[in-house]
C-alpha cells in the first residue's frame, strides 16, 4: 500500500519534471529540472531495492554527465536567453500526428505482450550467483554473463574520449 | 577553428594585491597575457614641484614620503647629494651611523617585500612573521628618532641625533634574532615545491635587456648583472666594510627572491661591522647656519632597497630653495619592465610579478 | 514502531544540530589555529577567549541586508547556496560514530543508517554539491563569476576522479562498500588501514583538500582571481551558507578519512591485546579525536603553504594523482587476489 503511494507520487514528479524540461524557457532551468528528474528516478530505484543503481544514477548521471551538459549550456548561453518565438519551420500538426501514432503502437505492443499465453513475469528472475547483495550481484553478472557488452562500452568510451581530446586540441 | 579575440581586463587601482594604487590594463588571449598597460599617477602629490618651494632642510621631510617603506634611504640619498653639491665633509661617526640606519632600512623594506610577496602567493603566515621583524626595526627607529615610518633622520652634514645609550646593543641583539628568522622564512619558502612552481621560470628577463630597460637593484642583480652602487661608487661608510653582493643567474622571480633573502644576511653583516668599528666624534660636520649651496648641478645615487635612487639637484646659488629637484626613483624605472615580464604568462602570475619587482607607489608617482 | 520511526528521527535531529553547531565552531577553530600559527591571538573579545564569536558572526549575518543582483535569475540565485549546503549535511547520515552504545538501558547504534553502498552514497552527495558552485557562478549574471565558478567546479570534478579511484581500492581492501563494514574489517584485520594503504591515504588527503577548495588548492576563492570568485554577488546569510558548506565538507572528508583509514571508532592497534586498557575510552570519542586531528591538519596546511596556480592544480590532479590512484588500485587488486 505504502509502496503504491510512494510510486505514484514519484511517478508524478518524474513525469512532471520531464515535461518541465522541455517546456522551460531558460535552458539552465531545463537542465536543472533534468537533474531533479534523475534524482527522483534514483529514489525509485531505492524503492525497488536496487540501491547500487540508485547511487550510481546520482553519482554518474546527475553528478557527472549533467554537470557537463550544464557547462556547455552556460558557456554557450552567455549572450542571451533564446527567444521563445516560434520557428517558422516547425511542423506542429505532423509532429502531433506522428507522436499519437507512436503512442498507439506502444500501447498496442504492451497490451498484446501482456495478453500472450505464457507471458513471462515482468520481474527479472533471481540470478543464481554465488553472492548476495545488490552490488555484488550486479558486479558478478557484469563480469561473467555480460562481460562483452561491458568491454565494448569501455572501448566506446575510450574512443569518445580520444575523439574529444583531438577535437579540443589547439592547432599547434 | 574558432575565432578568438582579445579580452581586456582592468586590474586596480583598488585591488588587494597591487601594493598601492596601481592600475594594470591586461589584454588576454584566453588565459595568457598578451599585453599590459600600466597606468600610474594615482598617488602623484607633486613632490618635485613642492620641493622647489621648500628650503634645503625642509626637503628632507618630504623625501621621507616618497618610498615610505624605506624612508631613511631616501633621506640619505638627498643629504648626500646636497653635501656633494656643497662639498661638505661628513664626520666618520655620522657616516657609520648613517650606514647602520640605511642597512636597517634595507632589512625593513625587504621584510615588507617578503611578507607581501609570500601573501600574494598564498603563504599567509610569512606575512606575519616578516612583519614581526619589521616591528622590531621600527621600534629601534622609534627609539632613535621618535618616528616609526617617516623619520626625518638625516641632516645635511650629518645626523640630528646621536644614538641613544645602549641602542647599539639592541641593534646587535636584533641582528642575531634576524639571522635565525631568515632561516625560518627560508624553511617555509625556499625549497617549498609549490613556491618553486609559482616562481621558477616566471618573469624571466636577461641581463642585457634588464640594463636596456633601466632596471636596478635586486631586480637587476637577479638577472646576473653585478651592479650595486654600494660597491661600484661607495658612499657613506660602505668602503670600510666587507660584504658580498648576491647575484642571480636565471633572471626569474625565484632568483630575485633569493637575491633579496641573501641581502638580509649581508645587511646584518654590514651592521655588525659598523657597530664594531663605530668611531667617536661629532655627528654633524661644519655646516653653515643657513644652507645655501653654490650655483651648480649634481647627480648622486645610492642603493636603496628597491634599487638605485638618484637625485639630480640644480641650485642657482641665490635663493634658499632648489631651482630644480629631480628624483630618479628605482620603482618607477623597474615598473617599466612589467609589461615585458608579464608577456606570455597567466593572469595569476601578474600579482607575483608585481611583488617580485618590489615597487612602492609613493616612489613611482611622487 | 519506535525503532523504525522515532529513533531514526531523533538521531537525525541530534546529528543535524550537532553538525551545524560543529560547523559554526569550525570557523572559530580555524581563526584561532591560524592566529596561533601566525603569532597572534585571534578572536578574544566576544566571550572568554572568543568562544562566543561564531554566535556573534551568525547574528550579524542574519541581520544583513539581503541583496540580489538586478537581473540575476532569482530561483537559481536562491537555490545555489542550498544546493551547496544540503549534500554536505546529508552525507553525515552514513557516517558511523560508534557501533553500539547503551543509553539509559537502551542499545542504539551511533549512525543514522548503514546502507550497503555507504561509501558510494558519500561520493554521490559530493558530486551533487558541485552544482552549488556552478549555479552560484551562473546566477551572478556576470561573465567573470561564471567563468570562476566553472573553473572551480572543473577542479572539483577532476579531483573527484582520483578520489573515486582511491575509494575503489579501499573497497577492494575492505571487501565491502558499507561504512560500518569497512570499520569492522579493520577490526578483523587488527590494524588500521592507513598502514596497509598509505598511498591511498595520501591521495585521499590531497584529493580532499582539492575537493573542499582548501589551500593550497583555493585559487578560485582567493583575491588573485581578479573576479573575486563565484560567490562575488552573495552577501549575508547566503554567503555564510557557502562557507559553512565548505566547512561541512571538510568535516565529511575528515570523517570519511577517519572511517576508511584510521579505524573509525576503534582504538589504536585493535589487534594488539596489550593495548586493551585503552578500551575504557568510548568509541565515539576516538572517532571525534581522529576527525579533529584531520581538521587540525587541514587548517595547519592552510596557514603554511602557498597556493597552486590553476593550471598547476589541474596538472597535479590529472597527471599525477589519477595515474597513482589507478596504479594503487591495480596493485591492491593483484595483492588481494594472490593472497
Amino acid at each position: 500500500m505504502l509502496e503504491a503511494v510512494v510510486f505514484y507520487v514519484l511517478a508524478a514528479f518524474i513525469l512532471g519534471f520531464g515535461v518541465l524540461v522541455i517546456t522551460a524557457r531558460n535552458t539552465v532551468h531545463s537542465v536543472l529540472f533534468l537533474v531533479a528528474n534523475f534524482l527522483c528516478v534514483a529514489v525509485l530505484y531505492v524503492v525497488l531495492a536496487a540501491e547500487f543503481l540508485a547511487v550510481i544514477q546520482v553519482l554518474v548521471y546527475a553528478g557527472g554527465i549533467v554537470v557537463l551538459y550544464l557547462f556547455v549550456v552556460m558557456l554557450v548561453n552567455l549572450r542571451a536567453v533564446p527567444e521563445a518565438r516560434l520557428d517558422p519551420r516547425r511542423q506542429s500538426r505532423l509532429g502531433f500526428l506522428l507522436t499519437t501514432a507512436l503512442l498507439v503502437e506502444v500501447i498496442a505492443i504492451m497490451v498484446y505482450s501482456a495478453n500472450r499465453p505464457g507471458a513471462v513475469s515482468t520481474l527479472a528472475p533471481t540470478a543464481d550467483v554465488p553472492v548476495s547483495g545488490n552490488t555484488e550481484v550486479v558486479g558478478w553478472l557484469l563480469y561473467t554473463d555480460y562481460l562483452i557488452p561491458f568491454e565494448v562500452a569501455s572501448v566506446l568510451l575510450l574512443v569518445a574520449m580520444i575523439g574529444a581530446i583531438l577535437l579540443a586540441r589547439k592547432e599547434a | 577553428m574558432f575565432d578568438t579575440s582579445e579580452l581586456v581586463i582592468n586590474m586596480g587601482p583598488q585591488h588587494p594585491s597591487t601594493h598601492g594604487v596601481l592600475r594594470v590594463v591586461l589584454r588576454l588571449d584566453g588565459e595568457r597575457v598578451v599585453g599590459a598597460d600600466v597606468v600610474i599617477g594615482y598617488l602623484h602629490r607633486g613632490i618635485e614641484k613642492l620641493c622647489e618651494h621648500r628650503d634645503w632642510l625642509q626637503i628632507v621631510l618630504i623625501t621621507d614620503r616618497m618610498d615610505y617603506v624605506a624612508a631613511a634611504s631616501n633621506n640619505l640619498g638627498y643629504v648626500e647629494t646636497v653635501e656633494k653639491l656643497m662639498s661638505l665633509e661628513v664626520p666618520p661617526r655620522a657616516r657609520y651611523i648613517r650606514t647602520i640606519l640605511a642597512e636597517l632600512q634595507r632589512i625593513a623594506s625587504h621584510c615588507l617585500w617578503l611578507g607581501t610577496h609570500a601573501m600574494d602567493l598564498g603563504a599567509m603566515t610569512v606575512f606575519l612573521y616578516a612583519f614581526r621583524e619589521r616591528e622590531l626595526i621600527l621600534d629601534l627607529f622609534e627609539e632613535y628618532c621618535g618616528a616609526r615610518l617617516t623619520y626625518n633622520a638625516m641632516r645635511i652634514g650629518g645626523l640630528p641625533l646621536d644614538i641613544p645609550p645602549r641602542w647599539d646593543e639592541k641593534v646587535r641583539a636584533f641582528c642575531d634574532i634576524l639571522d635565525t628568522k631568515v632561516y625560518e622564512y627560508e624553511e617555509l619558502l625556499t625549497r617549498n615545491r609549490i613556491f618553486l612552481e609559482r616562481t621558477r621560470g616566471v618573469g624571466v628577463i636577461g641581463g642585457d635587456e634588464a640594463i636596456a630597460i633601466g632596471l636596478s637593484g635586486p631586480a637587476l642583480r637577479g638577472s646576473g648583472v653585478p651592479r650595486d652602487v654600494r660597491k661600484d661608487e661607495p658612499y657613506a661608510a660602505y668602503a670600510d666594510f666587507e660584504f658580498n653582493v648576491p647575484i642571480g643567474m636565471a633572471g626569474d622571480t625565484y632568483d630575485r627572491y633569493l637575491v633579496r633573502i641573501e641581502e638580509f644576511r649581508q645587511s646584518t653583516r654590514i651592521i655588525r661591522q659598523a657597530l664594531d668599528g663605530l668611531p667617536e666624534g661629532p655627528i654633524l660636520g661644519k655646516v653653515p647656519r643657513l644652507i645655501k649651496p653654490p650655483a651648480g648641478e649634481t647627480y648622486h645615487a645610492i642603493e636603496s632597497p628597491k634599487g638605485e635612487i638618484g637625485y639630480f639637484i640644480v641650485s642657482d646659488g641665490k635663493s634658499n630653495v632648489p631651482y630644480r629637484f629631480r628624483v630618479r626613483p628605482p620603482s618607477f624605472c623597474n615598473l617599466q619592465a612589467l609589461p615585458r615580464l608579464i608577456q606570455g604568462h597567466l593572469v595569476a602570475d601578474v600579482v607575483a610579478l608585481i611583488g617580485s619587482i618590489d615597487i612602492v607607489l609613493g616612489e613611482v608617482d611622487r | 514502531m519506535i525503532d523504525t520511526y522515532v529513533v531514526p528521527t531523533l538521531k537525525i535531529l541530534v546529528l543535524l544540530n550537532a553538525v551545524l553547531v560543529a560547523v559554526t565552531y569550525m570557523v572559530l577553530l580555524e581563526r584561532k589555529v591560524i592566529a596561533w600559527v601566525q603569532v597572534r591571538l585571534g578572536p578574544m573579545r566576544v566571550g572568554p577567549h572568543g568562544v562566543l564569536q561564531p554566535i556573534a558572526d551568525a547574528i550579524k549575518l542574519l541581520l544583513k541586508e539581503d541583496i540580489t543582483p538586478a537581473r540575476a535569475d532569482r530561483l537559481v540565485f536562491t537555490l545555489a547556496p542550498i544546493v551547496s549546503m544540503v549534500p554536505a549535511l546529508i552525507a553525515f547520515a552514513v557516517i558511523p560514530f560508534d557501533s553500539e552504545i547503551t543509553l539509559f538501558g537502551y542499545t542504539l547504534s551511533l549512525y543514522v543508517a548503514d546502507v550497503n553502498v555507504g561509501l558510494l552514497y558519500i561520493v554521490a552527495t559530493t558530486s551533487i554539491s558541485v552544482y552549488g558552485i556552478i549555479l552560484a557562478g551562473y546566477a551572478s549574471n556576470s561573465k567573470f563569476p561564471l567563468l570562476a565558478g566553472l573553473r572551480a567546479s572543473a577542479q572539483l570534478i577532476s579531483y573527484e576522479v582520483a578520489v573515486s579511484m582511491m575509494l575503489v581500492s579501499m573497497v577492494v581492501t575492505a571487501g565491502t562498500l558499507s561504512m560500518v563494514g569497512i570499520v569492522e574489517s579493520q577490526r578483523e584485520a587488527g590494524v588500521w588501514f592507513v598502514f596497509i594503504q598509505p598511498v591511498a591515504f595520501v591521495i585521499l588527503f590531497i584529493g580532499g583538500l582539492a575537493e573542499t577548495n582548501r589551500a593550497p588548492f583555493d585559487l578560485p576563492e582567493a583575491e588573485q582571481e581578479l573576479t573575486g570568485g563565484f560567490h562575488t554577488e552573495y552577501s549575508g546569510m547566503r554567503f555564510a551558507l557557502f562557507f559553512l558548506a565548505e566547512y561541512a565538507n571538510m568535516i565529511v572528508v575528515s570523517a570519511v578519512a577517519t572511517t576508511l583509514f584510521l579505524g573509525g571508532w576503534l582504538r589504536p592497534f585493535p589487534g594488539v591485546g596489550a593495548l586493551a586498557f585503552l578500551d575504557f575510552v568510548p568509541g565515539w570519542i576516538w572517532f571525534l579525536m581522529k576527525t579533529f586531528a584531520f581538521l587540525y591538519v587541514f587548517i595547519w596546511i592552510r596557514a603554511t603553504l602557498p597556493r597552486y596556480r590553476y593550471d598547476q592544480l589541474m596538472r597535479l590532479g590529472w597527471k599525477v594523482l589519477i595515474p597513482v590512484a589507478i596504479a594503487n588500485l591495480i596493485v591492491t587488486a593483484f595483492i588481494r587476489v594472490l593472497l
